[in-house]
């Protein structure tokens, strides 16, 4: 992949925005600062003015009052065309130009920005394989003969084409089914790890913001900061009942999609053996151990069967006895992952490193544990 | 787009088939129809005074004049209407809008004749502009309106877009809103020019010539010949033209909304 911009700091403040005629203002004084390379969600309830101040970024709205930089310039004394040229927008429906080519929609931006063609078509197709789309097939298509996930993808395409250091999403995967917004967050997800751009991304989605951001902003009426925080400080420590509301129930069931296997400590007591041990020192060992299970392990000490004692009868070698090991975890999967490798397993979950070696193994108390240590920690 | 329909203009009725099947056949029927009644006409024992009227140049130079004036009216409704349309959608405008809608409707209510005589009285000029000016007000409110509601149709995410993305206003109507209203605006323009080729057989009254030359003729000598030929002229006319307007909505409207 060639060049990319990552994200720079945004910051907001004092941002306001009344509406002449109307009492009170829209958002209230909105002070935030935007980390550069991160996933920030505005989330909250309909009407709580978190679009607004989205909008107010790349002044779709224009702030009554307040300042705005991105990246350290300020974005109220440029052009508003320029300034937006510089922030990709995406937004709910994908809004695609129904009458253009998926080609021409992509390239909208390095057109305005006046790229010579050349580097416009070869930057439509570089732009469409990274959304995973076959620029081949999908190049000349227009929108309507595009599924809802695939106009959406398009739609990120036409936002990234001019690579630009900030990225507006309004709600972008509200509109498509959820098997799809599931695909379309893994993918944004992916993209983001590849980009790190600045992204400020809108949703009422609660459980879309903690898969997604890396700071979550809970809003309440006026675009008033109930809480800005990660999502497993937020998870773990609602500040008030109203985030707490926002939460829902599971908060602690998707705090456990949050956290690693890599996080909690594991048990590494287990006895292990190799193929070549004779079942009679296994048992042995076992036994002084004062436990019943045994973990056999192949040549390059990865997990391969667990052995009762029971099975260690007489014979020379551990080969076809035991039981598999059923569902595996790496230290990568989530403890959620683990939680489920647990139930499956009825105790212990075996745990492997990246080349696939035994590590230890994770049991209900140390998720557990997990969960209350981080209740403190943000308490 | 419920809500507007009544309002809009559209040709467009019945299956795609069936509207192919008129793509087809409406110039057939023209063709023939014309061709049917030049030759009653002219195996006809024509009388002098008759032949006066009844000659190939003659109606080939009042055919001309009527095409021309068409021509005249469709280069004013189209250089008035789409850009007041146009400028009647933009926010700062949406006050007045009511205002030239209703002259428009006045327009096309008013008697077409009244109109222009009225005109001829107010600047005393004569010829094909003389007539075409009137004429082209009379047929202004199908595409002013057509033009209106083809821009207010366009789903307002996609213009967010387009300034979201960077686009300037002039550059969101160019490249955003006008393509998306064009079929509208080609329909409105087909019932314009309908109305237009029509309504020229009145150009005669002040010296536009036309068709109408030919209608008047044989009106007032009295000759059923004279006249039908001329009527029959115009409709084949005014069928030829409406097909052609059939023509541009078809193949003219932005390939993305086929």
């Amino acid at each position: 992949m060639p060049e990319q911009t990552s994200g720079v700091e945004i910051q907001l403040d004092g941002i306001t925005k009344r509406y002449p005629g109307q009492r009170d203002p829209a958002v209230d004084s909105f002070t935030m600062t935007i980390n550069p390379g991160e996933t920030t969600i505005f989330v909250g309830p309909s009407g709580c003015g978190k679009t607004t101040t989205m909008r107010m970024i790349n002044r779709l709205i224009e702030p009554t009052a307040g300042r705005i930089t991105i990246g350290g310039d300020d974005a109220l004394s440029l052009n508003a065309d320029t300034l937006r040229r510089r922030i990709g927008y995406a937004i709910q429906q994908a809004g695609l130009f129904p009458h253009l080519t998926v080609a021409q929609n992509v390239g909208v931006v390095p057109g305005l920005l006046k790229w010579d063609k050349k580097k416009i078509a070869d930057r439509v197709e570089e732009m469409l394989t990274l959304v995973g789309m076959d620029p081949g097939e999908f190049l000349d298509r227009f929108p309507r003969q595009l599924s809802g996930g695939q106009q959406q993808r398009v739609g990120v395409a036409r936002a990234l084409a001019a690579d630009p250091p900030v990225l507006l999403m309004d709600e972008p995967f509200g509109a498509v089914d959820p098997i799809t917004r599931g695909n379309l967050q893994d993918e944004l997800m992916r993209l983001q790890s590849e980009l790190r751009k600045t992204i400020v991304f809108v949703t009422h989605d609660f459980g879309e913001a903690v898969k997604l951001g890396d700071k979550i902003a809970v809003l309440g009426n006026q675009s008033r900061i109930l809480q800005y925080d990660t999502p497993e400080a937020i998870l773990a420590n609602p500040a008030d009942d109203t985030v707490a509301g926002f939460v829902g129930a599971g908060a602690s069931l998707k705090q456990l999609t949050l956290q690693r296997v890599r996080d909690v400590e594991l048990n590494t007591s287990v006895p292990t053996a190799t193929e070549d041990e004779t079942p009679a020192s296994v048992r042995q060992r076992i036994e002084a151990d004062g436990r019943t299970f045994a973990l056999v392990l192949d040549g390059q000490g990865r997990p391969l069967r667990w052995v009762h004692k029971r099975q260690l009868g007489g014979g020379d070698s551990l080969v076809g006895i035991g039981s598999p090991v059923g569902d595996l975890v790496t230290v990568q999967s989530t403890l959620q992952d683990a939680l489920e490798a647990i139930l499956q397993e009825g105790g212990d979950a075996v745990v492997t490193g990246s080349r696939g070696e035994y590590v230890g193994t994770v049991q209900l108390d140390a998720v557990v544990g997990r969960i209350r240590e981080l209740r403190e920690e943000h308490s | 787009m419920s809500n507007v329909t009544d309002a809009v203009l559209t040709v467009s009725s019945g299956s795609r088939r069936a509207e192919l099947l008129r793509l087809f056949l409406q110039p057939i029927a023209a063709v023939v129809l014309v061709a049917a009644v030049l030759i009653w006409a002219f195996s006809q024992d024509l009388d002098a005074i008759e032949v006066v009227s009844l000659n190939r140049e003659t109606l080939l130079d009042s055919t001309w004049q009527h095409v021309l004036i068409t021509l005249a009216v469709t280069v004013l409704v189209v250089a008035v209407a789409i850009p007041l349309g146009v400028v009647l959608t933009r926010g700062w405008a949406r006050r007045i809008a009511p205002i030239f809608v209703g002259i428009a409707t006045i327009g096309q209510a008013a008697p077409a004749i009244g109109v222009v005589v009225l005109y001829f009285m107010w600047t005393e000029q004569e010829g094909l502009w003389a007539a075409a000016v009137p004429l082209a007000f009379v047929s202004l409110l199908p595409v002013l309106r057509n033009t209106m509601v083809g821009i207010q149709q366009i789903d307002p995410a996609l213009v967010d877009a387009g300034r979201g993305i960077g686009m300037s206003a002039f550059t969101v109507l160019r490249r955003v809103e006008l393509p998306l209203a064009v079929p509208l605006i080609l329909a409105g323009l087909r019932t314009s020019l309908v109305l237009a080729v029509g309504t020229a057989t009145l150009a005669l009254f002040v010296n536009g010539g036309g068709l109408g030359f030919v209608i008047d003729s044989g009106y007032k000598v009295a000759r059923t010949t004279v006249l039908l030929t001329g009527a029959t002229l115009a409709v084949g006319l005014a069928l030829m033209v409406d097909w052609l307007g059939a023509l541009a909505e078809r193949y003219l409207g932005p390939k993305g909304l086929r």
